[in-house]
């Protein structure tokens, strides 16, 4: 049986008419969906929730501005998160443009929402260095000759917000952002699993990558946002925490507001398979009884 | 054509000149209503001010040797503060962006204002920017010179970002700085401290072994880039089997070694069908995990013929296996789909601001009324 070529372009059409109207009618209305967070983005917040003011923590922003889409808006959250509960953050990156995304959230969580605190003294950007799983060695035993200086050239034994701090194992908790290699993964093999118990680590990490990481929760790794689904139910716990019942700035709700398209792209796959599916299955059988039929007329 | 047989694209009637002649028309139109309405679209707004570094010099820590010198560091003069005489110092404009309703607010206060100003740059740089994401997006309706110029632009930026980012972050601070730190610190870096002769050793190492892999681009002598692949191999399986042995092997099987039994904590005050279903579920869970292991090890073992309860048992494996594949579909459309609205945002927030979740532009309604109010006055 022959069918007509179905212009595939139509679906594209489609896709494009489902994310782009979601998109233009929460941004007008400023609306989002709720959000239900899920054991791995809950025990997140709670890991983060959990540590005194003042502890240092290693936030590694392992990503680029390619998947900065899915990763800001997580990334937002959790420097928002650390900076309300004061702890020292250490901001670290391992690829290239990750100093770059870390300087970004620094402008526009902690320099103008949080003011009072002080590069240097509570939080400070290390920048990039290169060497991936070299780099993660190194910290291990010596963070200086890691990170010599900051991304502003200070040295690292001048830097306040570094007092006490020798090795990554003086960092109880790492927050790594990461987008692939190196990333969430080779901090879990690297520098995780030979500190577990006095370590700990919460990832969030790209759509593509989250289901390598599931395996390591809850035992290698305390929490994880997976994907944009991920980081909205953390963006909405943290909302929660810190605005009440008043709405957030826009700023912390990118990737609620990015749930809307989601749900209806993720209505139009289904539909669309479904729909496939009911045509093989109409196809086929059409098929066998154009068979059998000529089977009997023979 | 069958039925089953995924649809060619080049069966799929591509569009002519003349077509994309009409879309780029409807586009250009449609830009230029949206440039008649409201405060038009697509501009880049920033401020000045200046940056003024002056050089102090810093004592030595308490920790440091009793000779040791005090330190050259530079150190931001404050606004509205002079640098101190005789101080070297630095000067430069630092530009910030701002979103439009500073420069509306601006505006209303003082039309002859020049604080916040239109960036010519930045604004064509944000049309450059729509510009490659259409082109882009444009090869989903068809291959065309648009697509293959972003394309090419892509790759060539990134290939040449990835060479000077080499270069500059890896070659320059960690040889340059173990070779002739002296060199590197007065011309390109000047906080990078002198490493002790153990590092500058391994860097002669380094720079011995880089030499020698680039052998292979010539026509003899390639066998030596093989003794610098051997040693890339040798470091890198050193580094990973260690770490894989420890994280992957022995912790996912501890992991996988649970109860198929299990009684969360809190479980103690409940009873009856409340207890029953709180052990109910983490013991459904620990029990699919354990039998999913089970079965896709046993998919995997190929020593045996998969028939009978061994077939069985690898077929489950086959589920497992494809619900997983599933689940990592699933993940992946959804990064997928985040990028794409990532990318319309873009387009209908910064660019076409048909959009305005941070209310960057919300004065302009307040903008718009007190031109129409002087209008009408």
């Amino acid at each position: 049986m022959s069918a007509r070529p179905f212009d595939r372009r139509w679906i594209f059409l489609m896709m494009a008419i489902a994310v782009a109207v979601p998109i233009l009618v929460i941004g007008l209305t400023g609306r989002t969906f709720p959000e239900t967070p899920t054991p791995a983005a809950r025990a997140a917040f709670d890991a983060i929730e959990k540590l005194p003011a003042g502890t240092p923590i290693l936030l590694t922003f392992d990503f680029d501005p390619a998947s900065a889409g899915e990763l800001q808006p997580m990334a937002t959250s959790f420097v928002r998160h650390c900076a309300a509960k004061r702890l020292k953050m250490v901001f670290i990156s391992l690829w290239p443009l990750g100093g770059a995304m870390a300087d970004s959230a620094i402008r526009r969580v902690i320099e103008s929402d949080f003011p009072n605190l002080v590069y240097g003294t509570d939080y400070v950007s290390m920048g990039f260095q290169a060497g991936n799983e070299a780099v993660m060695k190194l910290l291990l035993t010596d963070f200086a000759r890691a990170f010599p200086s900051d991304s502003r050239g200070t040295p690292t034994g001048q830097l306040p917000v570094l007092k006490g701090i020798s090795r990554a194992a003086d960092f109880p908790m790492v927050i790594a952002v990461s987008a692939g290699y190196p990333g969430a993964k080779e901090w879990i093999q690297y520098v995780i699993s030979s500190n577990l118990g006095t370590m700990e680590i919460v990832t969030g990490s790209t759509g593509v990558q989250a289901p390598q990481l599931y395996p390591y929760f809850p035992r290698q790794m305390t929490g994880i946002l997976g994907a944009i689904k991920g980081a909205a139910e953390y963006e909405a716990l943290v909302n929660a925490k810190l605005d009440g019942d008043s709405v957030p700035p826009a700023k912390y709700l990118e990737a609620q507001r990015r749930m809307g398209p989601q749900l209806f792209a993720h209505l139009l796959m289904v539909g669309l398979i479904i729909a496939g599916n009911v045509i093989y299955f109409r196809q086929r059988g059409a098929a066998r009884r154009g068979a059998t039929a000529a089977g009997g007329t023979a | 054509m069958s039925a089953m047989q995924v649809t060619d694209p080049s069966l799929v009637p591509q569009p002519s000149g003349r077509t994309w002649a009409i879309i780029v028309g409807v586009i250009v139109v449609l830009l230029a209503v949206r440039g008649l309405v409201g405060n038009g679209f697509g501009k880049v707004y920033v401020t000045e001010r200046d940056v003024v570094m002056q050089q102090v010099s810093v004592p030595p820590s308490a920790d440091a040797p009793a000779d040791a010198d005090p330190r050259l560091q530079w150190a931001q003069v404050g606004a509205g503060s002079t640098p101190a005489e005789g101080a070297p110092v630095v000067r430069w404009t630092r530009v910030d962006t701002v979103p439009p309703k500073v420069f509306y607010a601006a505006e209303l206060a003082d039309p002859a204002q020049t604080e916040v100003r239109l960036s010519w740059t930045r604004t064509v740089g944000l049309w450059v920017a729509a510009f490659f994401t259409l082109a882009i997006f444009s090869f989903l309706y068809a291959d065309n010179p648009a697509y293959k110029f972003a394309e090419a632009v892509v790759v060539g930026v990134s290939a040449g970002y990835w060479m000077v980012v080499g270069f500059w972050d890896t070659i320059v601070p960690k040889l340059g700085g173990a070779l002739a730190p002296g060199l590197v610190k007065l011309w390109v870096q000047p906080s990078i401290e002198p490493v002790g002769a153990s590092d500058q050793v391994a860097m002669w190492l380094a720079l011995v072994l880089g030499a020698m892999l680039l052998t292979r681009l010539g026509s003899k002598g390639a066998w030596l880039s093989g003794w610098t692949l051997a040693f890339i191999i040798g470091v890198t399986a050193g580094l990973k089997l260690v770490s894989h042995i420890e994280s992957d092997l022995l912790a996912q099987t501890a992991a996988t070694v649970r109860s198929v039994y299990a009684e969360p904590p809190g479980t103690d005050g409940l009873a009856g069908a409340e207890r029953f279903f709180a052990i109910l579920w983490p013991s459904l869970a620990n029990a699919l995990i354990v039998i999913g292991v089970l079965c896709c090890l046993t998919y995997f073992f190929f020593s045996v013929d998969h028939k009978g309860v061994v077939g069985r048992v690898a077929r489950t494996g086959i589920w497992y296996l494809m619900i997983t594949f599933g689940a990592a579909f699933g993940f992946t459309v959804m990064g997928r789909i985040a990028l794409l609205a990532a990318r319309v945002e873009y387009l209908f927030n910064d660019w076409l601001w048909l959009i305005d979740p941070s209310g960057n532009r919300v004065v302009e309604a307040v903008a718009a009324s007190a031109g129409l109010l002087g209008t009408l006055g």
